[in-house]
Formats: structure tokens, C-alpha cells, sequence
């Protein structure tokens, strides 16, 4: 399975998202910015990092790159696509997510792992898991408290848009779990067919025994899985 | 020229007369001002030169030594690994932010210009007390510059290491070290060989930025008008340096560059002479062509700016197109600015003119030396004699929870958190253990490093406490199964016009040459910060030793501190200790008492206490090095990372908080042989419960003592 890794100026986590990938299976490639044409993509992942810098806002300037056009095109069409930390970002700066992310709330850089409990398995990054299970993922950003408006959030727990939220290793849901204020704890989402995912945890880090965890297998195998019966 | 221009730029009188005797006339303004950089302090290390002879780098593992812009080492099947550590100290005194990203910058522009891809970072800091707001300031400060600048531009920071004390208060201290990876064939040194080669100018325009960092701000002492040097900080942009990693890294790719500089301290003027001068050749260079963030700087700015995130780029005539278009791709700045010419001369042309003809080595190569006065200081004797008088008996939980609540022992999350830890999936061992552990991708190989100082024992004894640091760093990369294989030192000092600095120096150097010699540890680079002083009051001596360890193969489950269990045994490894508590944590903060004079290291014991611990941690879960604090710390560290309380059996209350040097503590399965070679070892006590329980001395709630550690600089940090 073809999996388009898109490279922006300032991407980081492109390499170990193409790791990851290779690992569970799925044949990624890199895939510069300016890249036009993504025909043959079973598959897109926006990696994590600073595309271009993250000037202005997170993603303002990426959702402008030219590969976005293609993106816009393949999440039309159902192709899956998954948005990682700053991937997600850029897709909801690009409107193929809703809302968006902002600072922290104590405003300051946060590295560690997290607990995130399953919400919904309609979407190409849960589809494998089980609703209730509780996963141990890295977290790795500044902006990453996500916030919607009101009607925004209402369609999106209506619709089963939140896949997940931040939790305590029990699953319990609450202030003191949520790391950085994310609204209701969410910290990964999908549009309403289930094929475009964005999460500001970083699954690609957690799929190796060494590394810590392989929490992030279930997520990253959904996502692999999906990309088997996308239409061409 | 009148020759008082030469002081405003930091020079003495007798530099400007070598100056004129080396032209054999009066310089033009922009030669002056070229000299004056080269041969500042922090440029020419014209102070301490004479004695870095000492340090050792020819064993066989050793690629490349100190002089270039970092030491590289064989990891064997192809594999190199580029290492080198930097200050950044001044500058993040005037501004934290900004003078520690430029820090994490600068250093990394190091790695990547030897052809390796810089893969972590560590920061060894340095603060006064948090009590005064000020200090709280410049260390949030500098944590999110680190942070701001290390996490954008993509190269994890995998720990460092941090003191409190009251003389860093004037002058903090922000040391990075960082590592990289390469093969081989994409080794690319400085020398600029073959005529006709161009120097093409990569990376960010140049503007009046940093001007004089090196000689102004990094080459002096700080007073009440310091605020005035804030032009003289570096703005860093990690957006640029990402992009200039990824385009240095493919033009090393497709074999585009003969030869690579970076531009650091002394910008165009230091990149330009050395690479014509290590590859014994000229280059004639044209400031017109550089891009440029205001028109109108004159030769002298041009030359002497340190604008950031900048490459000097050699390369063959038909390859400067395809140079350029990888320029293009990343979108980076690129200018044709000097051809290489076989004259040995730099010469700089601004608007058609000559502004300046100089011989090219003569920059680097004809800085002066300074075999500066040294003096054993005259209190010393007084200072050792005044040894911490230790009371009869103490309450061993009280002693140990303030301990944990003391920041510089408490849990350093706050930091570590701040800094992504994790990129390129590689990170063994994360920052809060001895020492961290990565592997590299691709093969069984594993690299361990950790950063040590200890500036309170330094300034009691400089030479014994120099080599312990060496020693401690080295078990530290040894309890993750690495055995040490090259270091790298930053030695941070005050003002060597004075003699009594010149003679820490000197001992310093001494003590870590010795240690780093029994170990078979080439050092393989360093760096020298002198003038950390301010209103005439010197920093105590901060050398800091940057470890690496090797491991080939990586242990398959290395040793952590979150993994004892309930029931494994608790073993001591080492020789029982004398009373070692001068520049302890115990003396420090308990009994408020600074003096006396630290232990010697035995040599021998030390380098056993490595060898048992690298062999030891292919099997055993937990093995911890006792240090600041003692067992009784090192053991609280282990039950709280574990969530396992401890009970140990009866001892003089004594032993728990002893520094002594080169022990450990193994934590391993009941009935396990430990099989130690050549060190004692024994029993102290078992896992269990919810209590670490010292026998007749009491016992502490383990839910407490965690609390108290991990909020030890939260609530400092928060207040």
C-alpha cells in the first residue's frame, strides 16, 4: 500500500512516520511540498513538525503549499489521510477538519507520554482499536489544545468525530488528565466520512518495545489497513 | 587608523603591534577589525592553548581530534559519530531566549558541517539561587529558548544536567553539547582545496546582529552596564537552520561540496580565512555579492557579523549550479561571495575596492599566546581545613525529604518535558536517568551520553574534583551498559588575568587529562570560557565533561531506574566510603557549610566500578550511580520512579548520605550472583512497600517523598 509521507520546509517527523510505516507493512515515500500530483497515493500522512516554520499560526502557511490541492482532492474521494501533531494542524487550517490548535495551557512545550482512551472506531485511525481502551502515546507540542466553536463541537460529538480523548490509564476522563486544555479532552479527531484523522499524539512513536510502548500500533495498523480499499 | 580604534574592539596594545609587524604597515579599518575577533578570547584561546596540549585524542577509534569543528569517532561497520560542546553563557545572561537558541544553533551547524546529521543535544546549566526572582527568570528563559529553537529546528534534547549556587547568580552558565551521526563517505572537513573552487555563501542574509559577540560580549566581564551588549546577541530563526540542515545534507548527498565551513563566532572573517588556510590556500572574496539585511554595513560589519544560520560552501565549478538549485528547493539564501586562489592571501573587495589583504593563516595561526600567571590562592589551606562538622545523629527522614525538595536534587521533569526527547524514534533511555541512551537506527548499536560538573567541589579542590566528574560521567554511561569511548569538555572560568583562576584552570585541566587518561577516553575537542565574571566576582570553576559511551550491541533491556519490583534485592557496589562530605548536598543544605576538601578518586576503583557496571547492565533492571546526595537519595530516586518503597538494614546514618566516589546500586531478582571483579559489594536491604524504612533511623511515606521530589522546581518555578 502507497503511502504518500508529505515533506514540508520544516517537517521533522517525516523519517520516523516513514519508519513506522515500513514496520506495520505499507510501502511509504516521501513526498516534497511542492509535489502536484499524488495519483497512486493509497495513502497520505502529514508528519509532524514546523511546517514552514510555523509562521503566522501553525499550518497557515502549509495548507498553501502545492501538494495541499492533491490532499484536498484524495480526502474528497476517500482516500485516507492522517494528520499527525502538526499534520493535524495543517488540516485544520486546510478546513478538512474542524476546528483548531492552540497554545497550551500553561503555556509551555510539553514531551511526554500520555494516556488517550478510544472513543469511536469509525475512522481510518481506530478502526482496529476497541472503544474504552486506554493507549500510552507520546505527546510532543506547544500548540495542542484544541478548541471548536459550540455548534462546531456539537456536530462533532454528534457525528462521532472525536476518536480520542485525553484520559488517566484507567480511562477516566477529567481536568487533571487533560495535559493542555484541550476542549472535552479531545485529542484526535475525524472528519465525518472516517477517512481524514488528525491527533496531536505521536503514534509513531510508540510501536517499538525499546521505545517504551507499542500503544501507537493499534492506531498506525488502522490507518495501514485503511489504505488496502481506498479507490484509486 | 588612530590606535585607540583597536581597544574599542577589545584589542591590547601589544595585539596591534604584532598586527603591524605581521602586515609590515598600518591596518585598514576592516583588517582590524578581523583580527580584533580572531584573536578574542573566545576565538584564539589565547589563554588556555598552551595547556589543552594535555588532553589526549590518538587512540585508534579517534577519526578526527580537536581543531575541527567537531571530534569524530569510529563506531565500526561504516558508521562515525560527531561530537562537540559549546557555551553559550554571556549571551544568555543579556538575553536568556535568544542567547540559548543561538547556542542550541551554533552547535548544530558544528555537527552537520562535518557531514553528520545532528541527532541530540544535551544542556549542562548553570544558575544562582531560584529564591531571587531574577534567576527564575533567566532559567525559564533559557529552558524555552533550548526549547523554542532545539524542538522547531528538529533535534531532540536527550538531558544535560543543572546547579544552583549563589556566584552563577551574575553570570549563569548554558553549555550545549550536541552528537551526530554520519557514514563515513560523508565526511566532509573545512579545507578548501583546488584553486578556481567557489565559495558560495548558504543560508540567512547577514546583518549588524551579534556584532562582537565573540569579542565584546563572549571575550569579557560583565558589569552593571551589560544591558548596553544586548545588540551584540545573535537572533536565531530554527525555521532557517532546518532548511540549511536538509540542504547541507543533500548537497553532501549527491558529493556537491569539496569542503564546508560554518559561520559562528566571527561570521564571514572566521569562515573564510580558515577554510583557505587549512586547505594552504588563498581566496579572494567579494562582500558585494553577500545578501544582505540593510544596505548600507560596511566592510568591518560584514565581516564581523554573526548573524546566524550560515554555511561557507567550496565547490568545483561545474557543480555551483546544482548547488544553487538545491539552495532553491529548500528555499535558502545562496551567493557566489570568493573564488579560492592559490596565494595564500585572503583578500576583501567591497565596491571594487581592496579593503583588506591579509595572509589567510595569520588569523588563526598567529593569535597570540598567553602563558598567564597562575597562583595556588592563598585561603586554600584555611579552606580545607574547615571541614563540615557532622552532628551525632540526625533525623534521617526529615534530612532526606528536604534533600528531595533541594532543585538541584529534585526531579528535573520540568525541564526535560519542555524539550521533545523523543524525535527520530531512537531514545532508549530518556533524560531523568544517569545518563541517556540512544540507539542508532539501523544497526545493534547504542550511544549513551552524559554531561557532568560540580563547580562547589571544583572551587575546593579543582584537580581532584575535575577528575571525579570524569569518573562520575563516565559510570554514568556505564549503568546503561555503554562503556566510555570519547568526551568532550567545556571549561568555564572567571577572569584568567587572575592568577588564582589561571591556577583552577591549570589543575583542572590537570585533573581531567589523568582521569580521562586511566579510562582510555580520548578527549576528542572542547571549549574554554573565560571573563564568567561579573563586578569583579569570578564564577566558581565550572568544567563540565561531555561522556560518550558505546555499546555495540546495545543491551536488550537496559538498566532504568522505574523498573525494581517488589522482593529484588538492594546491592551496594563499592568500597565504604571515609567521610567524604565537603561540597556535599548534605553539608550544603542541612548543615549550610561550604568547605573542607573532597576525596580523591582512586583511579583504579573508578575505572573497576565502570567495567562491573557496563557488564552488569545487560541483565540486571536497575543499577543507579550514588552521587549528590548519597544512598539515601539515590535509593529514594529508584522507589519513587519505581512506585516500590525500601527497607534497608540498620547503618550509621552516616553511610546514607556519604559522596563518596565510584558506587552504585544494583537492584536485581532475589538470589541473583552479582559476581562483582574487584570492588566489594553487599546486601543493604530489599524492595517493598509503600515506605522507604531506614531501621532505627525511621522511615519516610514514599507518596511524600514523591510529591516533595517532583515538585522540588515546579513549585519554585510556579511561585
Amino acid at each position: 500500500m502507497r503511502v504518500a509521507v508529505v515533506v514540508f520546509p520544516g517537517s521533522n517527523c517525516e523519517l520516523d512516520a516513514v519508519h513506522a510505516l515500513s514496520l506495520l507493512g505499507a510501502e511509504p515515500e516521501l513526498v516534497f511540498h511542492r509535489e502536484t500530483d499524488l495519483s497512486g497515493a493509497d495513502g497520505i500522512v502529514l508528519p509532524g513538525g514546523f511546517a514552514h516554520g510555523d509562521y503566522l499560526r501553525t499550518g497557515a502557511i502549509a495548507r498553501f503549499s502545492p501538494v495541499m490541492a492533491e490532499v484536498e482532492r484524495h480526502a474528497a474521494n476517500g482516500t485516507p489521510v492522517l494528520g499527525i501533531c502538526n499534520g493535524f494542524q495543517i488540516l485544520t487550517e486546510a478546513g478538512l477538519l474542524p476546528g483548531a490548535l492552540v497554545a497550551n495551557r500553561d503555556l509551555r512545550f510539553i514531551c511526554r507520554p500520555v494516556h488517550v482512551r478510544v472513543e469511536s472506531t469509525d475512522s481510518v485511525l481506530t478502526r482496529n482499536a476497541e472503544v474504552g481502551s486506554v493507549l500510552r502515546i507520546p505527546l510532543n507540542s506547544y500548540e495542542g489544545n484544541y478548541v471548536v466553536d459550540t455548534p462546531g463541537l456539537d456536530e462533532l460529538e454528534a457525528s462521532g468525530g472525536v476518536v480520542l480523548r485525553y484520559s488517566d490509564r484507567h480511562g477516566a476522563v477529567g481536568p487533571e488528565t487533560n495535559p493542555n486544555g484541550s476542549t472535552r479532552s479531545i485529542a484526535g479527531i475525524t472528519n465525518t466520512s472516517g477517512n481524514v484523522a488528525g491527533l496531536m499524539p505521536h503514534p509513531e512513536r510508540a510501536i517499538e518495545e525499546i521505545l517504551g510502548s507499542t500503544d501507537g500500533r493499534v492506531l498506525l495498523e488502522s490507518f495501514v489497513a485503511s489504505t488496502e480499499r481506498a479507490p484509486t | 587608523m588612530s590606535e585607540a580604534a583597536h581597544r574599542l574592539l577589545g584589542m591590547t596594545d601589544d595585539e596591534y603591534q604584532s598586527v603591524v609587524a605581521i602586515l609590515d604597515r598600518i591596518p585598514a579599518t576592516a583588517e582590524l577589525a578581523m583580527y580584533s575577533v580572531m584573536w578574542s578570547e573566545h576565538c584564539s584561546y589565547k589563554s588556555s592553548r598552551a595547556w589543552l596540549g594535555r588532553f589526549r585524542h590518538d587512540q585508534p577509534w579517534v577519526v578526527l581530534g580537536p581543531g575541527e569543528n567537531a571530534g569524530v569517532v569510529d563506531l565500526g561497520d561504516g558508521w562515525l559519530a560527531a561530537l562537540r560542546i559549546e557555551s553559550h553563557n554571556h549571551p544568555s545572561f543579556v538575553e536568556p531566549y535568544q542567547g540559548a537558541a543561538t547556542g542550541v544553533g551554533g552547535i548544530l551547524r558544528d555537527i552537520f558541517t562535518m557531514g553528520a546529521r545532528p541527532v541530540a543535544v544535551w544542556d549542562p546549566l548553570r544558575f544562582g539561587p531560584l529564591t531571587e526572582p531574577h534567576n527564575r527568570y533567566l532559567l525559564a528563559g533559557v529552558v524555552s529558548g533550548i526549547a523554542g529553537y532545539g524542538n522547531a529546528v528538529g533535534v531532540p534534547t536527550l538531558g544535560g544536567e543543572v546547579e544552583f549556587a549563589d556566584r552563577f547568580s551574575g553570570n549563569p552558565l548554558v553549555n550545549v553539547m550536541a552528537l551526530g551521526l554520519l557514514k563515513r563517505e560523508q565526511l566532509v572537513t573545512k579545507a578548501a582545496a583546488d584553486p578556481g573552487n567557489v565559495a558560495i555563501l548558504l543560508g540567512s542574509s547577514t546583518g549588524r546582529d551579534g556584532i562582537g559577540g565573540a569579542s565584546i560580549l563572549a571575550s569579557a566581564s560583565f558589569d552593571e552596564d551589560s544591558g548596553v551588549k544586548r545588540p551584540s546577541v545573535q537572533v536565531g530563526d530554527p525555521f532557517e537552520e532546518k532548511k540549511l540542515i536538509e540542504a547541507c545534507l543533500e548537497l553532501y548527498d549527491r558529493g556537491l561540496v569539496a569542503a564546508i565551513q560554518d559561520l559562528g563566532a566571527a561570521g564571514i572573517s572566521c569562515a573564510t580565512s580558515e577554510s583557505a588556510a587549512a586547505g594552504g590556500m588563498g581566496m579572494d572574496v567579494d562582500l558585494d555579492a553577500v545578501h544582505l539585511r540593510e544596505g548600507d554595513m560596511t566592510a568591518g560589519e560584514i565581516l564581523m557579523s554573526e548573524s546566524q544560520e550560515r554555511m561557507l560552501a567550496i565547490v568545483e565549478p561545474e557543480k555551483v549550479d546544482a548547488v544553487l538549485a538545491v539552495a532553491d528547493k529548500w528555499e535558502i539564501g545562496a551567493a557566489k561571495i570568493g573564488v579560492i586562489t592559490d596565494s595564500d592571501l585572503l583578500r576583501v573587495f567591497q565596491g571594487g575596492e581592496e579593503v583588506a589583504t591579509i595572509p589567510a593563516a595569520s588569523l588563526s595561526d598567529d593569535a597570540p599566546i598567553y602563558e598567564r600567571p597562575s597562583r595556588r590562592p592563598e585561603d586554600l589551606d584555611e579552606r580545607w581545613a574547615d571541614a563540615p562538622v557532622l552532628p551525632e545523629s540526625v533525623d534521617v527522614p526529615a534530612v532526606l525529604l528536604q534533600l528531595l525538595d533541594d532543585p538541584a536534587l529534585g526531579d528535573r521533569t520540568w525541564i526535560s518535558e519542555q524539550y521533545d526527547h523523543m524525535l527520530f524514534l531512537q531514545t532508549v533511555v530518556e533524560p531523568g536517568h544517569d545518563g541517556s541512551l540512544l540507539r542508532v537506527r539501523g544497526t545493534d548499536k547504542g550511544l549513551a551520553v552524559s554531561t557532568d560538573g560540580d563547580s562547589l567541589r571544583c572551587f575546593l579542590d579543582p584537580r581532584r574534583a575535575a577528575a571525579r566528574i570524569v569518573y562520575e560521567a563516565a559510570l554514568n554511561v556505564a549503568v546503561t551498559g555503554a562503556a566510555p569511548y570519547a568526551a568532550v569538555d567545556n571549561l568555564n572560568f572567571g577572569n584568567p588575568e587572575k592568577p588564582a583562576v589561571m591556577w583552577q584552570f591549570i589543575e583542572t585541566v590537570e585533573g581531567m587529562a589523568e582521569a580521562c587518561e586511566r579510562l582510555d577516553v580520548p578527549v576528542v575537542g572542547g571549549n574554554v570560557s573565560f571573563y564568567n565574571e561579573t563586578d569583579g566576582v569570578d564564577i566558581y570553576p565550572a568544567p563540565v565533561i561531555g561522556m560518550l559511551g558505546f555499546a555495540d550491541p546495545l543491551p536488550h533491556r537496559p538498566p532504568r531506574l522505574d523498573r525494581a519490583e517488589d522482593g529484588m534485592e538492594i546491592w551496594l557496589v563499592g568500597h565504604e566510603p571515609g567521610s567524604d562530605f565537603a561540597a556535599s548536598a548534605l553539608a550544603r543544605v542541612i548543615l549550610d557549610h561550604f568547605g573542607g576538601r573532597p576525596d580523591a578518586a582512586d583511579p583504579e576503583t573508578a575505572a573497576a566500578a565502570v567495567a562491573n557496571a557496563v557488564r552488569l547492565a545487560s541483565t540486571v533492571p536497575v543499577l543507579h550511580d550514588v552521587s549528590a546526595g548519597g544512598l539515601a537519595v539515590a535509593l529514594a530516586e529508584i522507589c519513587i520512579q519505581s512506585g516500590v518503597g525500601a527497607t534497608l538494614e540498620d547503618m550509621d546514618w552516616r553511610l546514607l548520605f556519604d559522596e563518596a566516589p565510584s558506587r552504585f546500586v544494583a537492584v536485581v531478582p532475589t538470589g541473583t550472583d552479582l559476581a562483582i571483579d574487584g570492588l566489594p559489594a553487599r546486601r543493604i536491604g530489599a524492595m517493598g512497600g509503600t515506605r522507604m524504612d531506614f531501621g532505627v533511623h525511621g522511615s519516610v511515606d514514599l507518596r511524600q517523598a514523591a510529591d516533595v521530589w517532583r515538585n522540588a522546581l515546579p513549585r519554585r518555578m510556579n511561585a
